[in-house]
């Protein structure tokens, strides 16, 4: 049977895409939470059950670093506040295929809510009932930041100048 | 048609993520087929979905930095400790004494030029209004002028064949000299900037060396008095394949 240490090893490469994901692309910060979450991991490895699913284990922890992280940043009031600053940052509405920097900078707009679960679902293909776990929300609220994430990206991306104009009126 | 239960937005977005079962998405499915609106917003979801995979899933494949490397850990013990406040303390006597030689290190093109290409690729590939100084209208002028500054005849290569279209240029101070920015723009708005300046400590690399750093790749080289780097957030291959392409139309 594989130690814990053998287990987590592998993981490493899903958590550091995450966590890429989730500070914007930032290589070095985004290590720091890897590597942070790995030493919490194992220093706590006792109190993970044998049966029950690493991966999602793995990411809790990663979620609670980040969230800590976001407390400590002060960012979550600057964040919270920016829904209606997002459209000026659309894209012009001629492109047609998504382009894959127009939604890298769509995505980073996102509240930091909303990026946890539509990462979690689109890069890692976790259920919404493990997200849900992994988040620690119900379901239901799992759904509706899923929801409003992809709506939001929808307008970014798509209607972009035309929203623009609606909402400044 | 008739659904057991209405085709929710809930149903939607569990349609695109696989998460229904076999029936409820055989419902969805019917559901969309006289609903073009849906398709339209299953479409997008959808390829927010592979976007994002496309963006981040080149994380899995790289090398892990050492600092994640370092597992399993032993577990501490007292004379591990006193062990590492050895190492450390040899650490520090041979820093101290090898420090000269450390400290004369020159800066190379890494230094002088890859480094500089980047943050000038972040600062200006993602400006909207002033990209450039000069726009590549004034093609023949903003080659006259960059030459004149850099002291040295330059050549503005032609990327056309790969999709790449010339926006215009800029000068740039660099480091303890100038450079010259030049900017491409694909038709789906994706930017790559080729970064000249002189003097980058070498005359000639071998082949072109590669920089990842701030999600921005540059393939850079110096050939003659010149140092060239082309940046990107494009992947490695199509990055390659551009930086060969200007190499090819400087040499020609």
């Amino acid at each position: 049977m594989q130690s814990i240490e053998q287990q987590v090893v592998e993981h490493i490469p899903r958590l550091r895409r995450y966590s890429r994901a989730l500070l914007r692309g930032d290589v070095a910060a985004a290590d720091d939470l890897v590597q942070d979450c790995l030493e919490r991991a194992l220093s706590r490895q006792r109190l993970w059950r044998r049966d029950s699913d690493l991966r999602a284990w793995l990411f809790t922890i990663m979620h609670n670093l980040y969230v800590n992280r976001l407390r400590r940043a002060g960012h979550e009031a600057t964040l919270a506040q920016a829904p209606e600053e997002i459209e000026e940052f659309a894209a012009p509405p001629a492109a047609d295929p998504v382009s894959l920097l127009e939604l890298e900078r769509a995505f980073a707009r996102l509240h930091p809510d909303q990026r946890e679960i539509l990462l979690l679902v689109a890069l890692e293909g976790l259920s919404y009932q493990q997200v849900a776990t992994i988040l620690s929300v119900p379901e239901g609220t799992v759904m509706s930041r899923l929801a409003r994430g992809r709506e939001r990206l929808r307008r970014a991306l798509e209607g972009g100048a035309e929203v623009t104009l609606r909402r400044i009126k | 048609m008739n659904y057991r239960t209405p085709i929710t937005e809930a149903d939607l977005h569990a349609y695109v993520d696989g998460q229904l079962n076999p029936e409820r998405r055989q419902e969805v499915a019917a559901y969309l087929a006289e609903n073009p609106e849906a398709v339209a917003q299953v479409k997008s979801y959808r390829d927010f979905n592979q976007g994002l995979r496309a963006l981040y899933d080149p994380v899995l494949s790289e090398p892990l930095p050492p600092q994640l490397r370092v597992m399993p850990r032993p577990r501490r013990r007292p004379w591990r400790v006193a062990a590492v406040f050895g190492w450390v303390a040899l650490g520090a006597v041979l820093g101290w004494v090898l420090k000269p030689a450390v400290l004369s290190i020159e800066p190379g093109p890494r230094q002088l030029l890859a480094q500089p290409a980047v943050y000038a690729h972040r600062v200006f590939a993602v400006e909207k209004l002033h990209p450039v100084e000069v726009t590549a209208e004034d093609e023949q002028h903003l080659v006259k002028w960059l030459s004149r500054r850099l002291e040295t005849p330059l050549k503005v290569p032609s990327l056309t064949a790969q999709g790449y279209a010339l926006v215009g240029g800029r000068l740039l101070p660099s480091t303890d000299l100038m450079a010259a920015q030049f900017m491409y723009q694909k038709q789906n708005g994706r930017r790559i900037t080729l970064y000249i300046r002189r003097g980058v400590g070498s005359n000639v690399t071998r082949g072109f060396s590669y920089l990842h750093a701030d999600s921005v790749g540059t393939f850079y080289w110096v050939d003659g008095p010149l140092g060239y780097a082309l940046s990107g957030d494009a992947d490695k291959p199509e990055l390659l394949a551009l930086a060969r392409a200007v190499y090819q139309s400087l040499t020609d």
